[in-house]
């Protein structure tokens, strides 16, 4: 069964977001230019600088049933919401080996999370003061271990081939999914379910990320907080939920008669080594890892019409994606419509990467580039092609498009797609 | 006052169902915590601490692997509720 360089395609989505409960109505939203960005309520939240974040439009534990719900952490949950999804969009009607079409030893699970159970572990940790040692849930370790998602996902669908785990902060939904390509390219499995999930809108993460000044403060317009691109940005919002994808290689997807949305090409990676959380000015690591892609998949740059790129709002970070794009596709920028998601969706971190690569195969399949919302005024230094307000439409033929993530820690991951 | 072997019975069921999402009337003498209820060991520590806290007992970590079935949890806290 080893075999490499063998072509990968996906064959199912789906998605918990800010903006729907489902990949459908998330689509529905970014086309529609919706924010899911919503004030905070309640007394915990009040005395934050930051009182604003993209929460989930479906609450998971409304979702899930209450015995499952109450072992995961938020996180999980959503992951397991995305998977569950996913994995009947790709016709699979049952745990791998249950439907014979996959046998549990070639499917993998990986599922990315920035931080992990942090809400379980603070939570946990107001019980352990508030009610002492005995009432310390037994299920706190599994839920708050960042490898969780992946764990109960790969429960959820029976997958031995490998369960993991790809943490690099906001880059870590589109490692995940470059670890999951490289899985099956390299003969370890035959169908990956691959993704990443955030859940970590609590008052301590959103007071650290607002003392390091990355935060927007924009409390009065929550749905105008998150403008990529725009003059008056002033940091990203917080967003939950995941983003999942069933990735297979394409003989095994032919061979079963599924859907293929499109083929991953491949990842380029690279990482700045320049400061632990600021983004290096000129896009230097970014350009690598664009150049990387270049080199390691046969993409070329004229059949780039479409890229969702990073752009969560800050200063510094969306000026440098743009420098490093034009630097590596030269002219070829000009006919790549780039749409900023987070303008609507808020950034969920590790789960960012797979709720954009279910945005970028979605543009892919209905040629169809969703909209960047909330540019007033474009950023002179933005030399590119942004979509506004908007959705456009993308060309026939053979079109490839782009999914950017990068993390603090200096993580950069480039993934690209075409359709076959 | 002194809860009745009825009383714990039900107090169990209700600790079940939320915990494990085992319909009330599932809950009998006999069903095994783990073969029967869905209840694995983490959440049998979960239902012990709820059972502490329901019926004023104390159940020691080296006493709750006797307890197999709703019998046995509901004999220990007939003998040793406060």
């Amino acid at each position: 069964m080893s075999s490499t360089n063998r072509t990968v395609v996906v064959t199912g989505i789906g998605a918990t977001t800010p903006l729907g409960g489902d990949s459908a109505s998330t689509w529905e939203g970014l086309l529609a230019g919706r924010s899911g960005v919503r004030p905070l309520e309640g007394e915990r939240f009040a005395e934050l600088p930051v009182q604003i974040a993209a929460t989930a439009a479906v609450d998971p534990g409304d979702v899930l049933p209450r015995p499952l719900a109450r072992k995961l952490d938020r996180s999980a949950q959503f992951a397991v919401i995305a998977a569950r999804e996913a994995w009947a969009d790709a016709g699979y009607t049952a745990p791998a080996g249950e439907d014979a079409s996959v046998a549990p030893e070639r499917l993998g699970s990986v599922i990315a999370s920035g931080i992990g159970g942090v809400t379980t572990l603070l939570d946990q940790y107001d019980v352990l003061k508030e009610k002492g040692v005995r009432r310390v849930s037994p299920h706190t370790v599994p839920m708050l271990m960042p490898n969780s998602p992946s764990a109960n996902v790969g429960l959820e669908v029976n997958a031995r081939a490998g369960v993991h785990t790809p943490v690099s902060a906001c880059a870590s939904g589109a490692e995940a999914i470059g670890y999951a390509v490289e899985m099956i390219r390299t003969g370890r499995a035959d169908v990956v379910v691959a993704g990443g999930t955030e859940a970590a809108i609590h008052p301590l993460p959103i007071a650290a990320f607002a003392n390091m000044m990355a935060m927007s403060k924009s409390n009065d317009e929550p749905t105008k907080a998150s403008r990529p691109y725009d003059t008056g940005r002033d940091g990203f919002v917080l967003g939950e939920g995941a983003g999942v994808v069933i990735l297979e290689s394409e003989e095994h997807a032919k061979a079963r008669g599924a859907r293929v949305y499109c083929e991953v090409l491949g990842q380029g990676l690279s990482a700045d080594s320049h400061h632990i959380a600021q983004p290096e000015p000129t896009g230097r690591g970014i350009a690598a890892a664009m150049q990387n892609l270049l080199d390691a998949t046969d993409l070329k740059p004229s059949e780039v019409v479409h890229l969702n790129a990073h752009a969560t709002s800050t200063p510094q970070g969306d000026v440098a994606e743009i420098k490093a794009l034009r630097k590596v596709l030269g002219d070829d920028l000009d006919h790549v419509a780039i749409s900023a998601t987070k303008s609507m969706t808020g950034h969920l971190l590790g789960g960012a990467g797979g709720i954009e690569t279910v945005a970028t195969v979605l543009a892919l399949h209905h040629r169809l580039a969703p909209p960047t919302i909330n540019v007033d005024e474009l950023d002179p230094a933005v030399d590119a092609d942004i979509v506004r307000d908007e959705p456009r439409e993308l060309p026939q033929g053979t079109i490839a498009a782009i999914n950017n993530s990068f993390g603090f820690g200096g993580h950069n991951v480039v993934l690209a797609f075409r359709t076959v | 006052m002194a809860a009745t072997q009825d009383q714990i019975v039900e107090g169990l069921a209700e600790i079940v169902n939320e915990i494990a999402g085992i319909p009330v009337e599932d809950v009998q003498l006999d069903k095994s915590f783990t073969d029967d209820l869905d209840v694995d060991s983490l959440s049998m520590v979960e239902v012990v601490v709820a059972a502490e806290e329901r019926f004023d007992v104390k159940i020691p970590d080296e006493d709750v692997k006797n307890l197999k079935t709703v019998g046995d949890a509901a004999d220990y806290i007939l003998k040793n509720q406060a």
